[in-house]
This record gives C-alpha cells, structure tokens and sequence, in this order.
C-alpha cells in the first residue's frame, strides 16, 4: 500500500490556455441611434467592466468605429453577441486573428 | 413627463402624460408586432419542441431593414456561420424582445393607462409608472429597440442625419424625429437615475 507522495504543483492559468487555442472575439461596431451613457451602461452591467474601462470602451466604439469588448471561446462570443443583440447594440464574433 | 428618479426605497418612478403613455404602448405594441410576424413566417415548418427551445427558426436575415437592425447577422463575412446562429437563435432573440416591449406596456397599465377612446386612463390623471429591476432591464431594452426600430424608418445612417431629419421640410419626418430625441431623452433620464 502507499499513499501518494504530496508535491506542489502550481495552479494551471486556465484562462490563457483557453485564450490561445480559442482565439475568438466579441465586437461591438458603432451606430448613431445608441446612447453613450446606455452603452457604456451596458458595458459596467453585462461584462461586469469598471466605469473607466466601460467609459474608455465606449468611446473606442463611437471614435474608432467598433471595439473588441470581449475574447475567449467561441460559445461565450456567441452568448455575449447574443445579449448585446438583446441590448439592441450591433455585435458580431470572429476570429481574433481575422 | 417628469423624468425618471430613484426612490428611497428603491423603485425608479417617472410620469408620462396620458398622450406620451399612449404614444409609449403604441410603438412598443408595433415593435411587439413586428416580431411577431417574423417569428410567424417560420411557424408552420418548426419543430414545435425546437420553437419552444427557442431554436428552429429562419436561417435567413429578415428583409424589413427594421427587423434586420432587430435581429442582426452574428457573423460579419460569413453567411453560413451567421444563418446557423440565426436558425438556433433568432427565436429566442426575439421571444426577449416582445417580453421586454410588453413589459413596457404592462407598466404604463399599472400606471394607469387605458386603451378605451378617446385616450384616456383611470381618473384621467398623469400615468405614473414605478418599475423594479426587472422592469428597468426591459424598459431600457425596449425603448432601444423603439429607437432603432424609428431610426431605421427615418433613414438615420449617422450621426449627421440626425440633425438633417430634424431640419427635415416634411412635417411628418420632423414630427417622427421629435418623437425618436424625446425617447433619446426619456431613456437618458433612466439610465441617470440608475447610477
């Protein structure tokens, strides 16, 4: 009989694992109907995004056009692109490196 | 109106006059409507188990440009990976927006409104709506989709025809734009009250 020798094993960083093998992003492009302060609403609420990252995404949004809002797996892009749909802002998903 | 405030104890109350609160459920019953069409265009061929789920819908986008800004592509350059999301999400999408214009709709009921002619509500006194988290969520879900739904028709493509429709010379343009910036500002005054 024996019992396994303990050992340190250090904690895997799962989400950059993910990252790299499912390099996929969520995009919000920019359109005159919505308001800044609902966007940037949006931001704080649905991804959980302090108020200066949700403000400085918003206006990346309203001055470059569009915006990377979100990345990781596929399933969760589509999720996300799915609840800013529900919001009425303008999302899509793609490859990061697209 | 008196723009939407945060109670003490929580609620988030504003107050429409009778013919906002008419004009409010009108236009949240067409985007209700309009909804309703598309999800019924695919009914016949649906899996009922698969409808349920809120999948088996269109793979297609829809035609009417206020229903593509609705329930836009996922997918930019790609139309197949944008009809499959579309088929196994589009039903659910819009099943959310029709709950979240009727939940619009509900309030101002609460609040008072009537559907009876001539515009009228109970007593006819002011509608005051008072809505709770949920009710907030829809609220502010629903009058985007108003907007949009209005921007769309009005053919605001920037930020620039915004300020052309409501110079517009056509009375019904500018009327149609008056009512989009006084949603623009019913909306702002909600999401003020929230922070």
């Amino acid at each position: 009989m024996t019992t396994p020798t303990p050992v340190e094993i250090a904690e895997p960083d799962v989400d950059n694992i993910v990252e790299l093998e499912d390099p996929w992003v969520t995009i919000v492009w920019n359109d005159p109907v919505n308001l800044m302060s609902y966007v940037a609403y949006v931001f704080r609420n649905y991804f959980g995004y302090t108020d200066e990252k949700a403000h400085e995404l918003m206006l990346q949004v309203h001055h470059d056009g569009k915006a990377v809002v979100s990345s990781g797996r596929r399933e969760q892009m589509e999720r996300h692109v799915q609840a800013m749909h529900e919001y009425g802002l303008w999302a899509t998903l793609e490859r990061q490196d697209a | 109106m008196k723009p939407f405030k945060k109670r003490r104890r929580g609620g988030i109350t504003a107050t429409f006059e009778i013919g906002e609160a008419h004009l409010l459920a009108n236009l949240a019953g067409q985007v209700v409507e309009l909804l309703r069409d598309r999800n019924a265009e695919e009914e016949s061929e649906a899996d009922p188990l698969a409808a349920q789920l809120g999948m088996g819908g269109s793979s297609l986008p829809p035609d009417d440009p206020v229903l593509l800004r609705l329930l836009p592509d996922a997918y930019r350059d790609d139309p197949d990976d944008a009809g499959e999301f579309r088929r196994f999400t589009e039903r659910a999408l819009t099943t959310s927006k029709v709950h979240h214009a009727e939940t619009l709709i509900g309030s101002l009921v609460d609040g008072g409104l009537r559907f009876e002619t001539p515009l009228s509500s109970v007593d006819d006194e002011p509608v005051e709506v008072e809505l709770d988290h949920a009710e907030v969520q829809s609220w502010l879900r629903a009058l985007t989709d108003i907007r949009l739904s209005l921007a769309v028709r009005l053919g605001i493509e920037s930020e620039e025809d915004t300020q052309l429709v409501a110079q517009s010379g056509d009375d019904a343009i500018v009327a149609m734009s008056d009512i989009y910036e006084w949603l623009g500002y019913v909306q702002e005054t909600l999401i003020s009250a929230l922070e």
